[in-house]
C-alpha cells in the first residue's frame, strides 16, 4: 500500500475531492481512478466528451539543436513543421522502447514533449545525458495537463475557443482563452477526437470548471482511459511495451518515420532494420477471447499445448460488448483470426487474434 | 432466515442446512461495474475460506470465498448473461450460489447485520 502522504498531488487535486473521485495511486501521483463508475464514465467519452486529467504526465520544452534530440527518436524532427505534431518512441542503444511521447511545434519555435509519468525522470535524465550542451530540454513544472475527448469535444472547444477547434488531427498551436496561455493539440488516447490542452498549474483548477460546467462534459477517471484506450488498440507504457522490446515486435513500425529508416540513423537502427527484413521473432497482436471471461495482463497464450506468447494488456471493452485484450504471440500466429488458447485460472480458453483497433478510430481529420 | 456475513463481504442466508451466498452491496460498489462472474460446477465441495467464484470487474478479478463448508448444490445462472445484477441486487437476484452447508455451526462466529455495518463504517 502506497503511503498516501508521499504521494504527490496535481493541481486539480482539490476538483477531484469535490466531485467525489476515487483517489488512487498511480506513478507516485494521487489521481482520480473512477467518479461515477468505469462503465459509465467510458460510454459518456465514446457518446459526448470527457475531461482527462492527465497532469500527471511531463511536460518539456526542447531548444537549440534539433539533431540531438531527433538522434534519440523515430521521428523526422526536421520535417516537423509549425503547428504539426508526431506519435514517436524514445529508444535505447538496443532498439528497445524507453518510452512513446508525443512531440509537437505548437508555433514556429522549440519543440513540446509529453512523456509517460512512470518515464518522465529517466526521460529526461537519458535526454539531457545525450544532449550535452547541444540543447537544452525545459521541463515545464508549472503546467497542467487536461485531455477533453469523445465526439462533442470539437463542439465544446468551438463554443470556448475557437481557434483550437480549427486543428486537425495531429496539430497542435498555442491559443488564449480569458488571459490563459494554452497549449493545444488535437490528439488523445482514447480512439476518439479530441484534444489535450496544457494550462499553467494556476489556471488549471478554473479551465477544468470551465470544461466542465458545459452540460456534454463528464470527468473521468483513470478506469475508463484504460479500457478507452485498450478498445483503441493504443499501447500502455510498461505493460505493452518496454525497453526489451523494439517497435517493429511492438507493431509501431509506422512510428518510424521512412526517412530515419533511410538514413538508418536512430538508436538500435541495425537490429530494427534487419528485424523489418526479416521479420521479428514475436509481434504485439490484439486478441478477443471467445467466451466472457476477460483475460487479464499476463495471461498465458497458448497454441498447440505449447506457449505462444503472454497477454500484456486485458480487460472488458465496454463499447465493445465483451472482454478484450493484446499480447505478444509468435510471429507466426500473428494474423487475425488465427484460434488461440488463454490459461485463465488453470482453464484454456478459445479466443482468437484479432486486428485492432476493436472500435473504430473516429479522429478528426479536418 | 438469518444473514451472516464476512470480513470479505460475502452474505450467506441460511435456511435450515441451506444457505444461498452473494456479494454485498458495500463489496458490489467497491469492485464497480461486473462484467463476468466466475461460477463453480454444481457438486463441488468448498471448505469454509475456499475459492468459491470469481467476479470480474471492468478493472479487475477477485475472489469470492465460501462463508462456510459444504456443496454446492446450485449457481446463479442468470449471472452469465446479466452480471450487472451483482450491482444491481446484491443481495437479492444477484446471489452466486446454494450450498448444502456441512458444518452450520461455522456461522455462529460469524458478524450479524449491526456488526457488519459496523466493520463497514
Amino acid at each position: 500500500m502506497a503511503d498516501q502522504a508521499s504521494l504527490q498531488k496535481t493541481p486539480l487535486h482539490d476538483l477531484h475531492v469535490e466531485l467525489g473521485a476515487r483517489m488512487v495511486p498511480f506513478a507516485g501521483y494521487a489521481m482520480p481512478v473512477q467518479y461515477d463508475g468505469v462503465m459509465a464514465e467510458h460510454n459518456h467519452t465514446r457518446a459526448a466528451a470527457g475531461l482527462f486529467d492527465v497532469s500527471h504526465m511531463g511536460q518539456a520544452r526542447v531548444s537549440g539543436d534539433e539533431a540531438a534530440f531527433e538522434a534519440l527518436v523515430t521521428a523526422d524532427l526536421a520535417a516537423l513543421g509549425a503547428g504539426e505534431q508526431k506519435y514517436t518512441l524514445l529508444l535505447n542503444d538496443q532498439g528497445g522502447i524507453m518510452d512513446d511521447l508525443m512531440i509537437a511545434r505548437p508555433d514556429d519555435g522549440d519543440l513540446f514533449m509529453v512523456v509517460n509519468a512512470a518515464c518522465k525522470g529517466s526521460d529526461f535524465a537519458h535526454m539531457r545525458a545525450r544532449f550535452g550542451s547541444r540543447a537544452d530540454l525545459n521541463e515545464l513544472t508549472d503546467r497542467a495537463l487536461l485531455a477533453l475527448q469523445g465526439p462533442q469535444a470539437g463542439a465544446v472547444m468551438a463554443d470556448l475557443c475557437p481557434g483550437a477547434a480549427k486543428l486537425v488531427f495531429m496539430q497542435a498551436g498555442a491559443f488564449t482563452l480569458d488571459g490563459m496561455d494554452l497549449l493545444v493539440s488535437r490528439s488523445g488516447y482514447t480512439g476518439e477526437d479530441g484534444f489535450e490542452i496544457s494550462v499553467l498549474a494556476n489556471e488549471a483548477d478554473a479551465l477544468a470548471r470551465r470544461l466542465l460546467s458545459d452540460e456534454r462534459v463528464k470527468p473521468i477517471g483513470l478506469g475508463a482511459r484504460d479500457s478507452l484506450r485498450l478498445e483503441a488498440g493504443l499501447c500502455l507504457y510498461g505493460h505493452d511495451m518496454d525497453e526489451t522490446i523494439t517497435p517493429v515486435e511492438a507493431s509501431l513500425t509506422w512510428a518510424v518515420a521512412k526517412s530515419r529508416r533511410e538514413r538508418a540513423d536512430f538508436p538500435g537502427a541495425a537490429r530494427i532494420l534487419a528485424q523489418l527484413e526479416a521479420g521479428p521473432e514475436k509481434k504485439r497482436v490484439g486478441i478477443l477471447p471467445g467466451d466472457r471471461a476477460p483475460a487479464r495482463e499476463g495471461t498465458e497464450i497458448v497454441v498447440g499445448g505449447e506457449t505462444a506468447g503472454v497477454v500484456t494488456s486485458g480487460g472488458f471493452g465496454p463499447t465493445v460488448g465483451a472482454p478484450v485484450a493484446m499480447g505478444y504471440v509468435r510471429a507466426d500466429l500473428a494474423k487475425p483470426g488465427q484460434p488461440i488458447e488463454l490459461m485463465v485460472r488453470g482453464k484454456a480458453r478459445p479466443a482468437a487474434i484479432a486486428k485492432t483497433p476493436f472500435t473504430p478510430h473516429r479522429f478528426h481529420r479536418g | 432466515m438469518t444473514t451472516r456475513y464476512t470480513k470479505d463481504h460475502e452474505w450467506i442466508r441460511i435456511d435450515g442446512d441451506i444457505a444461498v451466498v452473494g456479494i454485498t452491496a458495500y463489496a458490489a460498489e467497491q469492485l464497480g461495474d461486473v462484467v463476468f462472474v466466475e461460477l463453480p460446477e454444481i457438486g463441488k465441495t468448498v471448505a469454509q475460506g475456499d475459492e468459491l467464484a470469481v467476479v470480474e470487474s471492468v478493472k479487475a478479478a477477485s475472489e469470492v470465498y465460501a462463508p462456510a463448508s459444504g456443496e454446492v448444490i446450485a449457481v446463479n445462472e442468470a449471472l452469465e448473461g446479466a452480471p450487472a445484477m451483482v450491482n444491481e441486487a446484491p443481495g437479492g437476484e444477484g446471489w452466486f450460489v446454494k450450498l448444502k452447508l456441512s458444518a452450520p455451526d461455522e456461522l455462529d462466529a460469524m458478524m450479524d447485520e449491526a456488526a457488519y455495518k459496523a466493520h463497514t463504517s
